[in-house]
């Protein structure tokens, strides 16, 4: 049970795929420009992580070592190619705005980076649990990261405004950098500076 | 067996690809029928957000139905620009026609402007109808080309003069998000309003163009803002309308139209 509450909070803040592992940056860039989006593109990434662990760890001792990466691989992209069927299928209008980043998580190295470093070491639950751990704490920066986009950008958070534009008859501005790539990069930063100074022991040393 | 052996190795290989392949098989079946909805619906809407028909993308299903109410779709012949009585709308799929080989026509290399190759004889316009008065307030005409990518699809609407632009949409496409994907820009789209496709030869004249329109220009009715940083694609828009409303496209029909109604000046 310990060890569960481990992998799962673990990801979190201690080891952040994202924040210390920087792993992942390209879609927190790119799909972080509304909530609404984001959201559906972190269930989505929940779910591959969690799926593809659990499936490599149920067959990891058969893996033979040689082809170990393409078999993780064709796991990984078939649970992908099916996320994205079922996005299509079910919400068609926010898949169409995330067209090929759904496609794209096949290549989000947090995916393979689990596979590869934790289910072939550990057992099918445990892998599970670890591949939702890491599926949140990937999430819990593209939230943050679209929090602060939309709201900055749109003045809205999910479709609702919050801050009325100036285009509206409001008196906020949209800030259009928001909702430009280089935007992410200073959340992000602003993200893991925060985190440092709470948890020093992430700070790298100076070679 | 030894998992590392060779036999062991190709076991597992070949094991995992079919047993992936089956669950990647089933979702694409088992979800077709709900995809092709979606799609269907998604056509519907984008049709309506370029008519202006339709303000909000946020427009329900139902709302979806209601709004089609007013509209009438009619399959004409593009070379001589009559509408076809006996082909029923419903039935009739432009885009699979132009696939088909009795029912298409290759485009001869120099009219080919939009990069598309083959096109179907016959094409599926929308009327919108004004219920009360019986007559036709605008006309949707279904346009695609080639962009950077992908192949761009999407409606284009004109006012009853058949001249004035009310609304472009399109409604698939796999251009740069960001870049050439903002063609589905609401503010860039709502930049179309009021433009004219010809000129007073009756040629097409509207084109994108670099950078911006200034309110001065004098042409500025013929002239759109180019999409930045995506030249490509902005050609390909360009392209696009040059070859649907001209002689290969759907020239011929809106030439009748407007004779029929005695409102065409300009020389065929």
């Amino acid at each position: 049970m310990e060890k569960i509450k481990k992998v799962v909070v673990d990801p979190l803040f201690n080891n952040n795929p994202i924040a210390l592992q920087v792993l992942g940056i390209c879609s927190a860039l790119a799909v972080t420009t509304k909530m609404d989006k984001s959201l559906v593109m972190c269930a989505a990434v929940i779910a591959v992580t969690a799926l593809s662990n659990y499936s490599v760890s149920l067959i990891r001792k058969i893996i033979p070592s040689s082809i170990r990466i393409i078999v993780q691989m064709t796991i990984i992209a078939s649970l992908v190619i099916m996320a994205d069927q079922i996005l299509k299928a079910y919400v068609y209008d926010i898949a169409k705005e995330l067209s090929v980043f759904v496609g794209l998580i096949i290549t989000n190295c947090i995916v393979m980076g689990r596979a590869e470093g934790f289910a072939m070491k550990n057992p099918p639950f445990l892998s599970l649990m670890d591949g939702i751990g890491n599926g949140i704490g990937y999430s819990l920066i593209l939230v943050y990261v679209a929090f602060f986009r939309e709201l900055l950008g749109t003045g809205k958070i999910l479709g609702f405004t919050i801050l009325t534009p100036t285009t509206e008859g409001g008196w906020y501005t949209p800030n259009g950098l928001a909702l430009l790539a280089p935007s992410a990069f200073f959340l992000i930063g602003l993200f893991i500076w925060a985190l440092r100074t709470w948890k020093p022991e992430q700070i790298e040393e100076v070679q | 067996m030894q998992k590392d052996s060779f036999t062991g190795t190709l076991v597992v290989a070949g094991l995992i690809c079919i047993v992936c392949s089956f669950f990647v098989s089933g979702a694409a079946i088992t979800l077709k029928d709900k995809q092709e909805e979606n799609k269907v619906l998604d056509i519907k809407k984008n049709l309506l957000l370029a008519s202006g028909l339709a303000k909000d993308s946020k427009i329900t299903e139902e709302e979806i139905e209601i709004a089609f109410q007013n509209i009438q779709a009619q399959v004409i012949d593009l070379e001589t620009g009559d509408v076809l009585e006996d082909i029923a709308p419903e039935s009739f799929n432009q885009r699979k026609a132009a696939k088909d080989q009795t029912m298409n026509k290759t485009i001869s290399a120099e009219d080919d402007v939009a990069g598309i190759k083959q096109r179907s004889k016959y094409a599926k316009i929308y009327k919108v109808i004004d219920t009360d008065q019986q007559t036709t307030q605008m006309y949707i005409f279904p346009i695609h080309g080639k962009g950077l990518w992908s192949t761009l699809y999407g409606f284009l609407a004109l006012d009853n003069d058949l001249q004035t632009v009310k609304g472009i949409g399109f409604y698939e496409h796999a251009e740069t998000p960001g870049l050439g994907g903002e063609v589905d820009n609401p503010q860039w789209k709502a930049t179309w309003q009021g433009k004219k496709i010809y000129d007073e030869d009756f040629e097409v004249r509207l084109h994108l163009i670099k950078g911006k329109v200034s309110e001065s220009d004098s042409q500025n009715l013929f002239k759109i803002d180019g999409l930045s940083g995506a030249t490509i694609t902005s050609n390909g828009v360009t392209h696009l309308i040059d070859y649907w409303f001209g002689h290969d496209g759907f020239k011929p029909f809106i030439a009748k139209h407007l004779q029929q109604e005695g409102s065409l000046s300009w020389k065929k």
